[in-house]
């Protein structure tokens, strides 16, 4: 088994472990009993998914390509600053909106007139 | 091999596609459909990425961070909408 063997089942694993991730962030996204349960899968499962497809990805274009390729991780990187702030504003406006789960919470905060 | 991995890969990512968008037409709350928007975009991002690892081409990275930073102005717009009822105050 030489290098490029190595390297070729390296990123076959990645990409099925991505995908993989994804899948069990939908199926977490569908399965779930209540919002803020159900907020957990997109908003995690879903960034470790996309960000080993493209280290997969970058590794491959690595290999092929004429140079080491790394502007892949600018996906990844994006995803992983927005995915929390995304989360964080739906779960408060669910809490606003006083869905199934939040009983026993204490009172959301008034608006702001800003 | 790596091309079966990345049918493998595209036929699991279909069926997140489906979950996500089951959740999407029967979300209680509006919440939920924000939510499963998302999912789907980011998905939508995930599956050009493989599609590109597919041909060989590195030309469609663009466009999937082009999806994934619409995915999270949508989001943000959609939910700011819901909390305040207005989005630009």
């Amino acid at each position: 088994m030489d290098a490029s063997q190595v390297l070729e089942a390296l990123v076959s694993a990645l990409v099925v472990a991505g995908a993989g991730f994804s899948l069990i962030g939908s199926l977490g996204l569908l399965r779930m009993p209540d919002f803020f349960t159900r907020l957990h899968g997109p908003s995690k499962a879903t960034t470790i998914g996309i960000g080993s497809l493209l280290v997969a990805s970058a590794v491959y274009m690595s290999v092929r390509g004429p140079g080491v390729s790394l502007h892949e991780f600018m996906i990844p990187l994006f995803i992983a600053i927005t995915t929390p702030v995304s989360s964080h504003l739906l779960a408060k406006a669910a809490r606003h909106r006083r869905l199934p789960g939040a009983e026993g919470w204490s009172e959301p905060d008034q608006p702001r007139n800003r | 091999m790596i091309g079966t991995a990345i049918q493998l890969a595209l036929g699991l990512l279909a069926v997140s596609f489906a979950l996500a968008f089951v959740r999407l037409l029967r979300g209680p709350d509006v919440a939920d459909r924000i939510l499963a928007l998302d999912t789907l975009y980011v998905n939508a991002a995930a599956m050009l990425v493989l599609y590109g690892l597919q041909l060989g081409v590195g030309r469609y990275y663009e466009a999937a961070l082009l999806i994934a930073m619409l995915g999270f102005i949508t989001t943000v717009v959609l939910s700011k909408f819901l909390t305040r009822g207005d989005i630009i105050e």
